[in-house]
């Protein structure tokens, strides 16, 4: 997980994860040093806290109520109704490049996240009512969306036309699309728009909530196309990232700039909503469109 | 020329040779042809040599070539009678995007392309031909103006990206990409999109869904410049000949990886060396992929669009669930139940 993220410091911040302590093997404890473990600093106010608490909180800090980045199966346990969650059929990478690396990138991720890719799919419940829920993983490389991602996005949005349910998306990917699937990846944005808009005209709902952070290929795309987008407070949103922006206008950027609170105002999403709130808001989305 | 790359420089000498040799004759009055010829041969062994053989980092520098035909010298010479629109009809006019209706063969057509400027100061003005949200509006609107008059749609590519800007940012540059490529794909007209030179991510996309999908020869299309892909890799932008060597971004790799329908070959040396026999190739390129689309039914050229596109992507169905499953389980996890009837195809 560090790992990966380290190989792409695209953002400022230093640690990502929650060690989601319940998800963890023998393996991965043993990789992991202890401080990481039980003890975990907030990204925003620096406060040094017990990992183990904050992940019961939801991953909030307690002290200044950032949302760290959670898991997919961590915010699938938040707001899918328990055991309503079926999911789709699994999908597993190929490399179609013969990027070099790509395959150990992939095995990796899966052994880390134990998603096949990096996003977990499939029919679910929110508060009663059915809808196909789709989570994206950062911790698995990026949360970047290849040909998986975007196939089983695509599937999701035509399972929902032919269930006539609202489909219900987290985005949360750094790279937006994923570089070492070159063209494909590019593609796929095309793909999931198009499904996207087949679904749209077919008069169903679609909620897209963005989380930290939703970036390039993945906010150009299905990200930004919901009937309502909701954001988690202070998620990066936007299509290039803040480094590439600084360093091509050699501006210094505007005071949070990028962040949830600055596409509110900007008037490019719906509301903010604090990831406490999340299940409840949607539930109510979901019941105004019965 | 004025810009010669380094793997040129051969030919260029040789060139140079030819032509003393020729004006020597002229002057001197002394019987060269053999020698003559047996030069010229061997330049034309060399051109061949050379462009044959270029390295994908060789080929997104040829599609930077200063002197590259840009889309305004496609409209002169492909189109006529070109009358520009300006405007996205809510904030300003981009000037990296241009476009309007032209005729073509006789019939109007829509030209959407990007802009670059040929000196710093028509370069400013078209900020390099990197876009700004507005100028993908200005685009859709057009796009849109085309389908209600029932005008096919020819776009030319030729970006890097789009603008990576604070104000880009702040009027939504991701979410104009976002809608540009949904509503492009259902237009009920046809679209024929052309990568001039470079085709750049998403800014590229955001103009690139169409019905036949072509490339010049000398142009790249990627997900990511080799340069930022060599940044992410190695931190190292000067890396971005290896970098380019990964991603696959040459039109023979496209083709046979099905994302374009064709290479537009070049004149030997390449776009720049001849602008006006590369505008006969696109032309003849243009004409063949619209007469082919008009003998279809609207409905169809939407529905092959759709499915087109729909139909991309490369990976492998899983066989290893069960065991995922069980580990999952194991570790008292709330648990994603075997999958019944999740597939939507």
């Amino acid at each position: 997980m560090l790992r990966v993220f380290r190989s792409k410091p695209k953002y400022a911040t230093v640690r990502s994860t929650i060690p989601a302590s319940q998800f963890d093997d023998e393996q991965t404890a043993v990789k992991k040093e202890i401080p990481d473990n039980l003890w975990i600093r907030c990204e925003n106010c620096a406060s040094v806290l017990y990992s183990k608490e904050c992940s019961k909180a939801k991953g909030i800090c307690s002290k200044c109520g950032y949302h760290f980045r959670i898991s997919a199966l961590e915010r699938l346990n938040i707001i899918a109704d328990e055991n309503s969650f079926k999911p789709f059929p699994p999908l597993v990478a190929v490399n179609p490049l013969d990027f070099p690396g790509y395959e150990e990138k992939i095995t990796n991720a899966q052994q880390t996240t134990k998603l096949d890719d990096a996003i977990l799919i499939g029919e679910a419940r929110i508060d009663g009512h059915l809808c196909v829920l789709g989570i994206i993983d950062f911790s698995f490389i990026g949360g970047s969306m290849g040909s998986v991602v975007g196939e089983q996005l695509t599937r999701g949005f035509e399972y929902g036309i032919q269930k006539q349910i609202p489909v219900v998306i987290f985005s949360g990917g750094g790279g937006g699309a994923r570089m070492q699937e070159g063209i494909f990846s590019l593609m796929q944005m095309a793909k999931t728009a198009q499904a996207v808009g087949k679904f749209k005209q077919a008069g169903l709902l679609y909620i897209s909530v963005l989380t930290h952070p939703t970036m390039g290929g993945v906010y150009a795309s299905f990200a930004s196309l919901g009937d309502i987008i909701l954001a988690e407070p202070k998620a990066l949103i936007g299509f290039a990232g803040p480094r590439i922006v600084e360093e091509t206008t050699r501006q210094k950027l505007p005071e949070g700039f990028q962040t949830a609170e600055y596409a509110l105002q900007n008037g490019m999403i719906d509301k903010i909503v604090n990831r406490n709130e999340m299940k409840e808001t949607i539930a109510k989305l979901l019941s105004f469109h019965l | 020329m004025s810009t010669i790359f380094e793997w040129e420089q051969p030919l260029v000498e040789l060139e140079e040779k030819i032509q003393e040799l020729r004006s020597f004759i002229t002057e001197q009055g002394i019987d060269f042809s053999n020698e003559l010829s047996e030069l010229e041969k061997r330049a034309e062994k060399l051109r061949t040599e050379i462009y044959e053989r270029l390295t994908p980092w060789q080929k997104v520098r040829m599609a930077r070539h200063p002197e590259r035909p840009t889309t305004l010298d496609y409209l002169e010479l492909v189109f006529d009678d070109f009358i520009e629109l300006h405007g996205d009809r809510t904030y300003a006019d981009d000037q990296a995007i241009v476009g309007g209706i032209a005729g073509f063969l006789g019939e109007p057509v829509t030209v959407i392309g990007v802009q670059k400027g040929r000196d710093t100061k028509e370069n400013i003005a078209r900020n390099f031909g990197l876009p700004h949200p507005e100028g993908y509006r200005k685009a859709l609107r057009l796009m849109k103006q085309a389908e209600k008059f029932g005008r096919p749609i020819i776009t030319l590519i030729d970006v890097v990206g789009a603008y990576p800007g604070i104000e880009a940012e702040q009027r939504g540059q991701g979410l104009v990409i976002a809608e540009c490529i949904e509503q492009m794909s259902f237009l009920r007209t046809p679209i024929v999109c052309i990568i001039t030179g470079e085709g750049g991510s998403g800014g590229a996309l955001a103009i690139g869904v169409g019905d036949r999908i072509l490339m010049l020869e000398h142009a790249w299309y990627s997900v990511i410049s080799p340069e930022m892909c060599a940044n992410i890799l190695w931190k190292d932008s000067s890396r971005a000949a290896e970098a380019a060597n990964l991603l696959k971004i040459m039109p023979t790799d496209l083709l046979k990886f099905g994302i374009i329908d064709d290479v537009i070959t070049e004149p030997i040396g390449g776009a720049h060396r001849d602008h006006q026999a590369t505008a006969r190739q696109l032309k003849a390129f243009i004409q063949r992929s619209l007469s082919e689309l008009k003998k279809l039914p609207l409905d169809q050229v939407v529905d092959n669009r759709l499915q087109r596109f729909r139909n991309i992507g490369k990976f492998t169905e899983k066989v290893y669930q069960e065991q995922v499953v069980e580990k999952l389980t194991d570790s008292d996890q709330m648990l994603p139940e075997q999958n019944e009837n999740g597939d939507g195809e």
